[in-house]
């Protein structure tokens, strides 16, 4: 039953396949392609099964597959496969809401005419992100991590006749970058200091004791150890991957792709990478916390970026009016909470709420599409209105999904989870700050999603679209019933009186249950927050609800300049065009100015020299050597005229011409035999 | 059939499915593939042969070849800005429309 380390690979191979036999069908084929993208993940769901029972009968070994990719100089670059509990969770979670998402994708874009394509890069994207998750080489993690990048430029610009959905797609792109190559120093710095990339090799690793002591004995500029700076490096790529402060801005954007696009990649799988990957690296990103005399840890980064990011995300998204895009700045500040959990030294906490997350967010994207696809993609959720009645299923399960996210006491996955990055907040010695903001977003969290699901469900029907708004067809229904039932029963794999889950990432056999009573006071405070959350919402947009689609909104009205500053998402985009922006084209000015006046002008002036001794040198010439040269000169012009026709301009013809002569040499030398 | 002459009949392979793409497209950016693709095909060839040496130790082979990859990304980056520019000019990428600087 159990699937061993040596067959890891079989999991992230049955995708690409299927995004071949995608690549390689026809037009018309949508039906073949979708189904291979939903054969094969479903196999790689039950692959991961197995992995997970080989993972959970030896929690606390890191078992390894490595072989050489090539030998190079001195040495080889090796790669290898990693079994876990961590790769073996992550695989389950990614297969299972992956094919369930598949299955909604058949219903959404049943009416899109490259569907194809969209099956084909999505089996791509499955089958990098399991490559992610499964290697045991920073190499190749870079490697699936680029390639997660290129199929989520790919699906953010399906559409990419919508000049914004092309815009958002190249925005990403090139955000992305700029923490990759944060990440591509820090794994060439580990490479030149450790020699190695493999995460875990029989001790020679570069997360085991070995090469943790020899980097943090190692001081680098700055008073820090070299463990602080390659840490915070490979942060860099999480950072903008997992769409934090201050790489944010692409995310939200993201939201042009296909609504099923944003339920997968940029909400459940791919923005959560960059907490994978801090959370398969925590040993190197903590290996400084024994060390007194650094200026501050690589973990403190992690904690106050995540803290800054979660209150942020939820600041802004109290004041968004796009379905979607309310969802993606929720998914910044979720992602925030992550970082903040890794940051305050419980990676097991941030991994509980990325699982738990993952499934309940996915639940919410896709009852967002369930809702746009009835309403005839009306997104505004001033225009919506009134779908309670049209859209039973979307909404009891989506409001299982928003009681999941703003945690709702007891019954709900989010709650656990949220409790468990709160407490470790509480716990950490360093600061208060990451826990107060982690309160505030607890309130603001509650808050938004009540505004959302009242102007969504509750009051009237405020446009055409969803007065006529019909439920989605079993497709798209099933997918949603079963990801809120995860929504729920998920959370009670790591509850405080039975926390089975941590106790089996962090590799303990034995399941303790940690007092309920321990962290009893900051649970109260976290559920009499998401009460006054949830209160303040239903009070201000759920008690009076909107009449017109134009009408104002009761918040906006209040505090207009505030509510203005967060609606134009605190105008960070705004600052990056006056800065990163400016500093960009001053640059290429710059380069231009350069090319187009100092080197052109030295070649200038090197011609006027030429053409001064040229006129020189004719009033010599012209009377003494003249006649001579006039008649070589003329038949020269002759044959510069020939050799100028064959000068077409043509790139074709020089190509053609290219070949001819090389078949030419060939035959030559083939019938010229050896010499 | 050695390993060799397989590298060698697959390489050849490639060089004509790269040399025919050069030839027939019009589109610029799909002659620029096919370049790309005769490039490879020589790279197959110097580890074919550094592969199957006498003596394969040196990693001449490979060092070639990562040279030869890092001047085609060069060139591939110089090739698409001039695409670009190309298309500035005259609103598409036909590339025997491209024939202003004939002499």
């Amino acid at each position: 039953m159990g699937l061993s380390v040596q067959n890891l690979w079989l999991i992230p191979l049955l995708p690409l396949v299927a995004a071949a036999i995608g690549a390689l069908t026809p037009r018309t084929g949508r039906t073949l392609a979708a189904g291979a993208a939903i054969l094969a993940m479903s196999f790689s769901f039950l692959l991961s099964c197995g992995a997970l029972v080989t993972a959970l009968a030896n929690p606390a070994t890191h078992a390894t597959s490595n072989f050489a990719w090539f030998d190079l100089g001195m040495g080889a670059l090796r790669l290898g496969w990693l079994l876990d509990p961590l790769t073996a969770f992550m695989c389950v979670m990614v297969t299972f809401v992956g094919t369930l998402i598949f299955i909604f994708s058949t219903g959404y874009m049943h009416e899109d005419a490259n569907a194809k394509q969209f099956f084909c890069f999505l089996s791509l994207f499955a089958s990098a992100m399991l490559g992610v998750i499964v290697a045991n080489s920073l190499l190749l993690l870079f490697v699936s991590w680029e390639l997660v990048g290129l199929a989520s430029y790919l699906l953010i610009g399906f559409w990419f006749h919508k000049p914004e959905a092309a815009g958002a797609a190249k925005k990403a792109f090139i955000t992305t970058r700029i923490g990759d190559l944060g990440l591509l120093l820090g794994m060439l710095w580990l490479y030149d200091s450790t020699g190695s990339l493999l995460f875990y090799d029989g001790g020679h690793g570069v997360l085991e004791a070995g090469a943790l002591s020899a980097l943090t004995a190692h001081t680098a500029l700055g008073g820090f150890a070299l463990s602080t700076i390659i840490g915070l490096l490979i942060f860099c790529g999480a950072v903008g991957k997992s769409g934090q402060f201050p790489l944010h801005v692409w995310l939200p954007d993201a939201m042009e792709g296909p609504t099923p696009v944003s339920a997968l990649i940029h909400a459940a799988t791919m923005v959560a990478a960059g907490v994978f990957l801090i959370a398969r690296v925590y040993p190197l990103m903590s290996a400084d916390q024994a060390l007194a005399h650094v200026p501050f840890h690589a973990l403190t980064v992690v904690a106050f970026i995540g803290a800054i990011t979660a209150l942020m995300g939820a600041l802004i998204a109290v004041a968004q009016n796009d379905i979607k895009r309310i969802l993606a700045f929720s998914t910044v500040s979720q992602l925030g909470y992550m970082m903040l959990a890794i940051g305050v030294g419980s990676w097991v906490a941030a991994i509980f709420h990325l699982l738990t997350h993952a499934f309940f967010k996915a639940l919410l994207f896709l009852g967002a599409g369930s809702v746009i696809h009835a309403a005839h993609h009306e997104q505004d959720i001033r225009s919506l209105g009134g779908l309670r009645s049209h859209m039973k299923v979307t909404f009891a399960t989506f409001a299982i999904g928003m009681m999941a996210l703003a945690g709702v006491p007891f019954l709900f996955s989010g709650f656990w989870s949220k409790e468990g990055i709160l407490h470790a907040a509480h716990e950490w010695d360093v600061s208060r700050v990451p826990l107060l903001f982690g309160l505030a977003a607890v309130v603001l969290t509650a808050f938004y999603m009540t505004r959302l699901v009242a102007e969504t469900f509750f009051g009237k029907a405020r446009s055409h679209a969803s007065e006529h708004a019909h439920e989605s067809p079993a497709s798209m229904t099933l997918p949603l019933v079963v990801l809120a039932v995860c929504a729920i029963a998920l959370g009670f794999l790591g509850t405080p009186a039975f926390p089975w889950l941590q106790a089996k990432l962090l590799g303990e056999t034995e399941v303790l249950g940690h007092s309920l009573l321990a962290g009893s006071g900051l649970m109260m405070l976290s559920v009499v927050l998401v009460a006054l959350g949830l209160g303040t919402g239903w009070a201000i947009y759920g008690r009076v609800t909107r009449e017109k689609s134009t009408s104002p909104d009761p918040l906006a009205a209040r505090f207009p300049g505030v509510i203005a500053f967060l609606g134009a998402r605190m105008k960070f985009d705004e600052l990056y065009a006056a800065t990163v922006f400016k500093l960009n084209a001053a640059t290429a000015t710059f380069a231009d100015v350069l090319d187009r006046f100092v080197w052109d002008g030295a070649v200038r002036f090197l011609a006027r020299l030429g053409e001064f001794a040229g006129v020189v040198n004719r009033e010599a010439d012209e009377d003494g050597l003249n006649a001579g040269f006039d008649a070589g000169s003329e038949s020269l012009r002759g044959t510069g005229k020939a050799y100028s026709r064959a000068q077409t301009g043509d790139a074709h013809g020089y190509l053609r011409i290219i070949a001819i002569g090389f078949v030419v040499l060939v035959l030559i030398m083939m019938l010229g035999g050896n010499r | 059939m050695t390993a060799l002459q397989l590298c060698l009949v697959f390489s050849s392979a490639l060089f004509c499915v790269g040399l025919v793409g050069a030839l027939a497209r019009s589109n610029t950016i799909l002659v620029l593939l096919g370049i790309e693709l005769m490039l490879n095909a020589a790279n197959i060839n110097f580890i074919a042969f550094w592969r199957f040496s006498p003596s394969p130790a040196p990693a001449t082979g490979v060092m070639f070849v990562i040279f030869s990859i890092a001047v085609a990304a060069a060139e591939a980056a110089v090739g698409l800005a001039l695409v670009i520019a190309v298309y500035r000019h005259q609103k598409n990428i036909r590339l025997q429309e491209a024939n202003r600087l004939k002499g």
